[in-house]
């Protein structure tokens, strides 16, 4: 084996194949036996009796009644269409703003103190006044999920091109780059690993406010929704607006992966 | 032959944190066009820094350097640098590599193809121009730095201990290369190490610095031909140089 090892060249794939083929398998097996048993688990808890407490079967029934009436759809876009408005405007300031802060020390100097200063302040907590200065429309709602990405996205930005490896600066340097040449070819590259765990943290975060942000006078969507099925003790809605949120943030988290093994292949892992 | 790189009474101080460090007093050194010179010295000599500020990295506190006559102003292509902790692209192939120089070139895109598979040819990496540098060994990931260095043809190759994070084996491997590639087309070599054998078996002139402060203590001239082998390491010869470098590294008198 010691010496497999070491005639083995680099370009090669690694010894252990078949081990690593068996593995994924396995675990989705593993996944599907835990959800099903956690399903099991409520119907049980549900049919002993727990005050109100609905089991899956009456939430797919309401499931199926809320998607053939539209209203499930309808919330869902509603939702949806708040979340990415506020993310992509968050995340689109929140990376030029950081390389600025990252790459000028006065820029970092002026701008810091408010990063730090409304990161330290729940995004929710804004809520009350965005409604005073911005009214009841889409506006604050959107404003709060934009904070909320913005702030997340902006710190992992500026740490990234703060990290930059200085010897590729100045191998980059020695080269004959010059100064933009440098951001541009290997600043950006070298922090995209940072802009897109930033971005996945601010999709959490733009997600998690979601909700609150919809229970300012909304119309529509998965948190008006399941404000609105509260007033009327309608469990079974409240359950289907969870697990939308939940199915939702996961598929975009998947997505964001996604793009990040894209995009940062390149990476040694350890 | 001609001077190619010469350090006139350079300096430089860092400041500590309550006093001044003095790493390096009034260094002189001449390099001759197409010579190979190392640099040996106890930690602490200054070595990476002299030639940080041959590189144009780090600017002398006191004297200047010379290239070709012209005092040296901050980094360019016509120093070629390779760094021990080998710096590639991550997100860049070999090929890509070794193009990123030459693309800040004015270069035809046909001339720099050529270019960079003549110097991806030069270092023996033929086979994994397209390969990510971390599919690479340590070995091949420095060979490929070198082919990145030479490819914007350089004047002068400034080596901060290259082969220090490699292994015994892959070090000698990577040594010989070196002098083939060199042999093929002569650069004026400045290589900094701390391996007294490396040192002696690269070399036309072996530089011995000392250390508190770093300064030139004693040139070493190798009178081996070029190419080296196997059996001139192996020699009286070269045993004998090797002792008066190691002598000279390890018992200096303390600084006057």
């Amino acid at each position: 084996m010691t010496a497999l090892s070491v005639t083995q060249r680099p370009g090669d794939p690694p010894a252990p194949r078949r081990r690593r083929a068996k593995r994924p398998a396995r675990g989705i097996v593993l996944n599907v036996v835990a959800v099903a048993a956690g399903l099991a688990a409520w119907t049980g808890l549900s049919a002993s009796g727990i005050q109100g407490l609905t089991g899956p079967v009456d939430v797919a029934v309401r499931g199926a009644e809320l998607i053939a009436d539209g209203t499930l759809t309808a919330d869902l876009l509603a939702s949806l269409r708040r979340v990415f408005t506020g993310f992509a405007l968050g995340t689109a300031l929140a990376v030029p703003v950081g390389f600025l802060m990252g790459w000028y020390a006065t820029a970092r100097a002026l701008i810091e103190p408010y990063v730090q200063f409304f990161r330290t302040i729940p995004p929710l907590a804004i809520i009350p006044l965005a409604i005073l200065l911005m009214g009841i429309g889409e506006t604050p709602k959107v404003f709060v999920i934009f904070l909320a990405a913005f702030l997340s996205s902006v710190v992992a930005t500026f740490q990234g091109v703060m990290d930059v490896d200085k010897t590729l600066i100045n191998a980059a340097r020695v080269l004959g780059a010059s100064d933009r040449v440098i951001f541009l070819k290997v600043v950006v590259p070298a922090s995209t690993p940072f802009i897109i765990v930033g971005m996945r943290v601010g999709l959490g975060a733009a997600w998690g406010t979601l909700v609150a942000a919809e229970l300012i006078a909304a119309q529509e969507g998965l948190g008006y929704r399941m404000q609105q099925a509260q007033l009327y003790y309608d469990l079974p809605t409240i359950f289907v607006g969870l697990i939308s949120i939940g199915v939702l943030g996961l598929l975009m988290d998947r997505l964001l992966q996604l793009a990040e093994r894209r995009l940062t292949g390149w990476q040694e892992r350890r | 032959m001609t001077t190619k790189i010469s350090f006139r009474g350079v300096s430089k101080t860092f400041a500590l944190k309550d006093t001044d460090f003095l790493a390096l007093d009034r260094v002189d050194l001449d390099i001759a066009d197409q010579e190979f010179v190392t640099v040996v010295g106890p930690s602490g000599c200054g070595k990476s820094t002299l030639m940080s500020m041959a590189a144009g990295l780090v600017e002398p506190g006191d004297g200047e350097i010379l290239l070709d006559g012209a005092p040296v102003a901050g980094p360019g292509p016509d120093r070629g640098v390779i760094f021990q902790q080998y710096a590639l692209f991550p997100w860049l192939t070999v090929r890509k590599n070794v193009e990123f120089g030459l693309d800040l070139a004015p270069i035809p895109a046909e001339e720099r193809r050529e270019r960079a598979q003549r110097a991806i040819d030069l270092v023996g990496l033929t086979d994994f121009a397209d390969a990510l540098p971390k599919t690479l060994s340590g070995g091949m990931k420095q060979r490929c730095a070198i082919a990145r260095a030479y490819a914007v043809n350089p004047k002068v190759l400034l080596m901060d201990e290259p082969f220090g994070a490699l292994d015994a084996l892959t070090r000698v491997q990577l040594q010989d290369q070196l002098l083939d590639t060199w042999s093929q087309e002569r650069r004026t070599v400045m290589f900094i190490t701390h391996d007294v054998d490396e040192a002696v078996y690269l070399a036309n002139r072996v530089v011995v610095m000392a250390a508190r402060p770093g300064r030139v203590h004693r040139g070493i001239d190798v009178d081996l031909p070029y190419p080296r082998t196997e059996e001139m390491r192996l020699s009286p010869e070269f045993a004998r140089i090797r002792n008066e470098v190691w002598h000279s590294v390890y018992h200096q008198a303390p600084a006057a």
